[in-house]
C-alpha cells in the first residue's frame, strides 16, 4: 500500500473503532458446568452457562431434557444479577443417562443466539 | 464525473445511509457461525467490512505479459438493505512488479454485488443465496491493466454445517462446507488494439479475446469454537478455541473464445480467528498448475463485524427486521 493509502485507511479504522466503544456483540457460549460433552459421576444440581456477553434476563432461557425429551430442570432458569453473562438452571435429581441442555439468549445489543449440547451422568 | 462513477457513488451513499429497526446475526444458521472466507465468496448477507484484504503472489508469463508479482490491497463494504438482501462495494489497489519493465501501482475496477439469501435452515445449518456481481469497467486504471468493459458475475452460493450428524460421529460435527458456483461474463468479446509496424508502417490490429468463465470455489471448514461450545469441551485455551481451520479451493474454467479448458486455480489452506468485533484470516495461496503459477503466495484479511460494532445504526438492515 502506498503512504497515501495508509493515510486513508488508518483514520478510517480509527473512526470505526472509536465509534464502537459502546457496542455489544453476539453472545456465544464460553463454557459450561457440567462441561460440554462431558461424563459426570455425580448428578449435578444445576447447569451453569457462561457466555461471552452480558444477557437480557427477560429474553434468555435454558432448559434440560432427558433422552425421551422430557424436561428435567426445575423451570427456574435465570441470569445471575451479579454476573449478567451467567445463566443457570436448577435440576431435578438425575438418574444415569444422557441429557441435553438447550439455550437461547439475547445479548444486551439485541442479537439472539441459540445452541445445545449434551452431558452424561454415568451409572 | 463519469456516469458509471456516479452510479457507483450513489450505491455507496445508499449503503452508508443506514437507519433502521432491529438487529440480526452475521453468518449464522442455527448454532453454526460461518466466518467470512478469503478466497471464495460468502453465502450470507451481512453488515461487514473487510479492510484490508491483502494478497501477494507471483503470476506466470502470459502472452506478451512477463511474469509478474501481483500485490493487492482490497477493501469491501457489505450492507444489508433488508435482512435477506444486501449490497457490497469493493475497491482494490494493485501493485504490479513484472520481471521486465516498470512497476505500476493503481486502482483496479470497482466491484458491486447484490446478494439475496433465499434459504436458511437453522436445524440443518444451511444457507443458500444468489449473487449478481458487476465489475464496473473503466473505473480502474489502465496502467494496472484494469478492463475498460463491464463484467457481470452471477453466482449461486451455499453453506452447510454438519452439526446435524449423529452423535456417534461427533468429531465430524464441527465440519462445514461453503461454496460458490457462477460465471464471469464479459460484456466485450474482443479487445482490439491498433499497432504500427515500425519497419513498414503498416497498421495492424491485435485482438485479445475475453472468454466467458465458469468460476467456482469450495471451502472446507473445521470450527474449533463449534467443537468447544456444542460438541465436546476438549479444554482448548484461547486463542485456539476461537480458530476455524479452512481450506479454500478456487477455480476458473474459461469456456470459449479460444481459451476453453485452460483452467487456473488455487488451493488456499489457512486459519481464521474470530473475535467479538472482528476476525483475522491468513492463508497460503498454492497454484494448482503451472498455468496458474509456480510460486506460493499469501493472503490475509482483517474483517470487521459491523452488526456487532454498530448494533443500533450501521449494523442493521436499512428496511425491515
Amino acid at each position: 500500500m502506498t503512504i497515501r493509502g495508509f493515510g486513508v485507511t488508518g483514520p478510517a479504522l480509527a473512526v470505526l473503532l472509536w465509534g464502537a466503544t459502546s457496542a455489544g456483540a453476539h453472545a456465544f457460549l464460553d463454557r459450561a458446568d457440567p462441561r460440554v460433552g462431558s461424563t459426570v459421576r455425580t448428578p449435578p444440581a444445576q447447569v451453569r452457562l457462561w457466555f461471552t456477553e452480558s444477557l437480557e434476563p427477560a429474553f434468555s432461557s435454558a432448559q434440560v431434557v432427558n433422552e425421551a425429551g422430557e424436561r428435567v430442570d426445575r423451570g427456574n432458569g435465570q441470569v445471575d444479577p451479579a454476573n449478567l453473562a451467567l445463566l443457570s438452571v436448577a435440576l431435578q435429581p438425575l438418574p444415569p443417562g444422557t441429557y441435553k441442555v438447550i439455550w437461547r439468549v439475547l445479548s444486551v445489543d439485541s442479537h439472539v443466539t441459540e445452541g445445545d449440547f449434551t452431558f452424561r451422568v454415568a451409572p | 464525473m463519469k456516469p458509471k462513477l456516479l452510479v457507483a457513488g450513489c450505491l455507496c451513499v445508499m449503503t452508508l445511509t443506514a437507519g433502521a429497526t432491529t438487529a440480526s446475526a452475521h453468518g449464522l444458521a442455527g448454532k453454526r457461525f460461518f466466518p467470512a472466507t478469503l478466497a471464495v465468496d460468502d453465502p450470507f448477507v451481512s453488515d461487514e467490512l473487510s479492510l484490508p484484504l491483502f494478497s501477494h503472489i507471483k503470476e506466470p508469463a502470459s502472452g506478451e505479459e512477463p511474469a509478474t508479482v501481483r500485490t493487492e490491497i482490497t477493501g469491501e463494504f457489505s450492507k444489508r438493505i433488508t435482512p435477506n438482501l444486501g449490497l457490497s462495494l469493493g475497491g482494490t489497489l494493485l501493485h504490479l512488479n513484472p520481471d521486465e519493465g516498470s512497476s505500476p501501482t493503481g486502482w483496479d475496477n470497482m466491484d458491486v454485488a447484490l446478494r439475496y439469501q433465499f434459504f436458511k435452515s437453522d436445524v440443518h445449518e444451511t444457507i443458500m443465496s444468489l449473487v449478481l456481481g458487476w465489475e464496473v469497467g473503466g473505473t480502474g486504471q489502465k496502467k494496472v491493466r484494469a478492463d475498460s468493459f463491464d463484467t457481470v458475475n452471477p453466482a449461486i452460493l451455499f453453506g452447510k454445517g454438519f452439526g446435524d450428524l449423529p452423535d456417534a460421529v461427533w468429531v465430524l460435527k464441527p465440519f462445514a462446507v461453503t461454496g460458490s458456483f457462477g460465471a464471469r461474463i464479459p460484456t466485450r468479446q474482443v479487445n482490439r488494439k491498433f499497432t504500427v509496424d515500425p519497419d513498414t508502417g503498416e497498421v495492424g490490429i491485435e485482438k485479445e479475446r475475453n472468454p466467458n468463465v465458469f468460476e467456482w470455489g469450495v471451502v472446507f471448514e473445521y470450527s474449533l469454537p463449534y467443537l468447544q461450545s456444542f460438541v465436546k469441551d476438549v479444554g482448548l485455551p484461547k486463542p485456539f478455541s476461537q480458530m476455524i481451520l479452512v481450506t479454500e479451493l478456487s477455480y476458473n474454467n474459461p469456456l470459449d473464445r479460444g481459451k476453453g479448458g485452460k483452467t487456473t486455480g488455487t488451493v488456499n489452506p489457512g486459519v481464521i480467528w474470530a473475535g467479538k468485533y472482528f476476525q483475522i484470516g491468513l492463508e497460503a495461496i498454492v497454484p494448482v498448475n503451472e498455468r496458474t503459477g509456480k510460486n506460493v503466495g499469501v493472503r490475509g484479511v482483517l474483517h470487521f463485524f459491523l452488526d456487532d460494532l454498530f448494533p443500533k445504526s450501521l449494523g442493521r438492515p436499512i428496511f425491515g427486521n
